[in-house]
């Protein structure tokens, strides 16, 4: 049995969760008579459970308790724990979400199993015992081939790394109701509030164009003209880590393996010369513009389209031309 | 208060990754190292509390005996003592590692008594296992909180902010515990002229631990393949800009 961790807000399952059910699936097809089962934990946990019909899921353990009303991370993991104990499947996976990835280390930790995060494909290992994986390093920017040897497997699934997809055979899964035990440690570190963000300004994140702006920007103040364009096009800015750590923008703004992953239509890369811990990124956007002095630029070679010269003199004839042709 | 600070040197790779021949590693020959990111900025949180609040910062690394480079770094922005574990030059699982730095952490916590706070960076740069700092606060039993972007410590206890998908969370722990940060929670400063003349002389513990690997085992390591563009020069300077602002229109942009 592969026992899946299964996230959720109000109620629906997230994507994230999908895909690594659509994981699961591989692999338990891989190995003839292996079910399903899935992990739903706190307010919203039985609704979610039924949205698991398609997933060929045998049975979802709903996980309720009256301390588990916000995340807690230890709680969670000794809820999975409870459910690991007397189901005792053959590999637990969660998606490669902070949740998921932090769940999972609390189980290894407590259970001295080892925990392979971020994989990208899994499959039972060619010599029979144990699982051949495939997992991230430097955030996507490499990939290592592992091999996963444990009485039971602790993976987490790389967030969009398969599409997600329904079950051959669906079902309605069976609900098991699971109020597990809980220490007054599993609560010592837990959610106690939440601070909303400031509504209006275009997310970074959901912005159909951002206009990335590196080193060559130069300045604080260059990011004047950075700006103006991406108000002019309704989109956001964005910056890499020279930038941040110039204290030039905030770090809310960082494209990157240590800042945010962004999927724009377009995204203008001004003066960033493409390391590929900015590109890990970036790479999901569906063009990338490059404005660079130099052609040489690695960013070049993810660029669909390319500007050569001084930033500062084409981004703001870019400008004026879009207040042009708009007759603004 | 007394800060422990955990780092973990790898390289500064750039523009794109180059493998050894045999697969097992990056080809480091012409990179210098780091640290990620997130672990700078654990030095540097350290670093503040400690100047609020009086106490001293403590940086420990498993890694080759190069690490004293990244040891001396965290030394020259205000960490006052470092402890290196020889990782005899092998990289070692989650398991292994947060074993090797457990123990190590007793041992210094038996001698100089408790780390009232054990920061972490939310992940290594390199292997990214998002693991090493939860087995070490469970194996010490300490309470833990991941992904922090702002951390305040107030009547024995620390408050912590972390971002999701909705709002920030806020969490609230007794210390002694454990914390991992993520960049962006404060901006590091660079080492001062002093700071780096007393970083070089400032004595260095160095510690053989037990390798007790664990998993998973890397097989070999690969370079994902990546359609390298040709990207369409759309021209030169600010002469370019009617051309752009046509692939502007193309994209649904700009209305044309
Ligand atoms: C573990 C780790 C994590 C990291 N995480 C991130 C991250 O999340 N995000 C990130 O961005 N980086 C990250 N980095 C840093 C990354 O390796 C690079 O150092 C950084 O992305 C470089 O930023 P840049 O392109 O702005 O600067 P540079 O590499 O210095 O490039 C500047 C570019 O601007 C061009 N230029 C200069 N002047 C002009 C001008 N006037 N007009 C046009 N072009 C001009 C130059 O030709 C050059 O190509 C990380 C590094 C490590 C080790
Ligand atoms: N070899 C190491 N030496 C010291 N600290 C480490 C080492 N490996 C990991 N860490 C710490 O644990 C954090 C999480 O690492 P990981 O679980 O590999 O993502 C890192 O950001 C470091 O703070």
């Amino acid at each position: 049995m592969i026992l899946v961790l299964v996230e959720h807000t109000a109620g629906r399952p997230e994507r994230t969760s999908l895909e690594a059910l659509t994981v699961a699936r591989g692999l338990a097809a891989a190995t003839a008579g292996t079910a399903i089962e899935a992990v739903l934990i706190g307010p919203g946990a039985g609704d979610a459970a039924g949205w698991l019909a398609p997933q060929g899921v045998a049975t979802a353990h709903v996980v309720e308790h009256p301390e588990l009303t916000d995340y807690a991370p230890a709680a969670w993991a000794t809820a999975l724990a409870e459910v690991m104990a007397t189901r005792r499947p053959s590999a637990v996976i969660a998606a490669g979400t902070d949740r998921g990835n932090e769940v999972l280390a609390y189980v290894g930790a407590r259970t001295g199993l080892p925990l392979a995060t971020n994989c990208l494909a899994v499959a039972p290992g060619s010599t029979g015992n144990g699982l051949s994986l495939r997992r991230q390093r430097w955030a996507g920017s490499l990939i290592e081939h592992a091999e996963l040897a444990a009485a039971t497997a602790l993976l987490t699934i790389a967030p969009h790394a398969v599409a997600e997809e329904h079950a051959d055979e669906p079902g309605a899964p069976s609900v098991a109701s699971v109020t597990p035990t809980l220490a007054s440690s599993d609560l010592a570190s837990r959610v106690v509030g939440r601070i909303e963000p400031d509504a209006g300004t275009v997310s970074l994140s959901d912005a159909r164009v951002v206009v990335g702006g590196g080193r060559g920007v130069g300045s604080a103040e260059g990011f004047a003209e950075l700006e103006e364009l991406a108000g002019l096009l309704g989109g956001a800015v964005g910056v890499s880590r020279v930038v941040t750590s110039a204290g030039w923008r905030p770090h809310a703004e960082q494209v990157g393996q240590t800042g945010l992953r962004i999927a724009p239509d377009l995204y203008i890369a001004c003066g960033i010369s493409g390391a590929i811990q900015h590109i890990v990124g970036c790479q999901a956007a569906k063009a990338i513009l490059a404005i660079n002095k130099d052609p040489e630029a690695p960013i070049m070679q993810r660029a669909r389209y390319a500007v050569i010269g001084d930033l500062h003199q084409v981004v703001p004839a870019i400008s004026a031309e879009v207040r042009r042709v708009s007759g603004g | 208060m007394e800060i422990l600070v955990c780092v973990k040197r790898v390289p500064a790779t750039g523009g794109q990754i180059n493998l050894t021949a045999d697969e097992q590693d990056i080809d480091t020959r012409f990179l210098g190292f780091t640290v990620s990111p997130h672990e700078e900025c654990a030095v540097e949180e350290a670093v503040r509390l400690v100047e609020a609040h009086g106490g001293s910062v403590t940086v420990m690394t498993l890694g080759p005996a190069e690490a004293e480079e990244q040891l001396r770094e965290a030394m020259a922005i205000g960490a006052g003592k470092a402890v290196l574990l020889d990782s005899g030059g092998r990289d070692w699982d989650p398991l292994a590692t947060a074993a090797a730095l457990t123990a190590a952490i007793r041992g210094r916590e038996a001698a100089d008594g408790p780390f009232d706070l054990i920061l972490f960076g939310n992940e290594s740069a390199d292997s990214g296992g998002f693991q090493v700092g939860i087995r070490i606060a469970v194996a010490l039993d300490r309470p833990c909180v991941i992904g922090v972007k702002a951390l305040e410590v107030a009547d024995g206890n620390v408050r912590a902010q972390r971002d999701a998908a909705a709002a920030r969370e806020v969490y609230e722990l007794p210390l002694p515990a454990v914390v991992a940060v993520k960049e962006g929670i404060n901006l590091p400063r660079y080492p001062s002229v002093p700071g780096r003349l007393r970083a070089k002389r400032a004595p260095l513990d160095v510690l053989t631990p037990d390798d007790v690997t664990g998993g998973p085992t890397k097989v070999r390591l690969e370079v994902p393949v990546r359609v390298a563009t040709t990207a369409e020069v759309l021209g030169e300077g600010p002469a370019a800009a009617p051309r752009v602002v046509e692939v502007l229109q193309q994209l649904g942009l700009v209305s044309s």
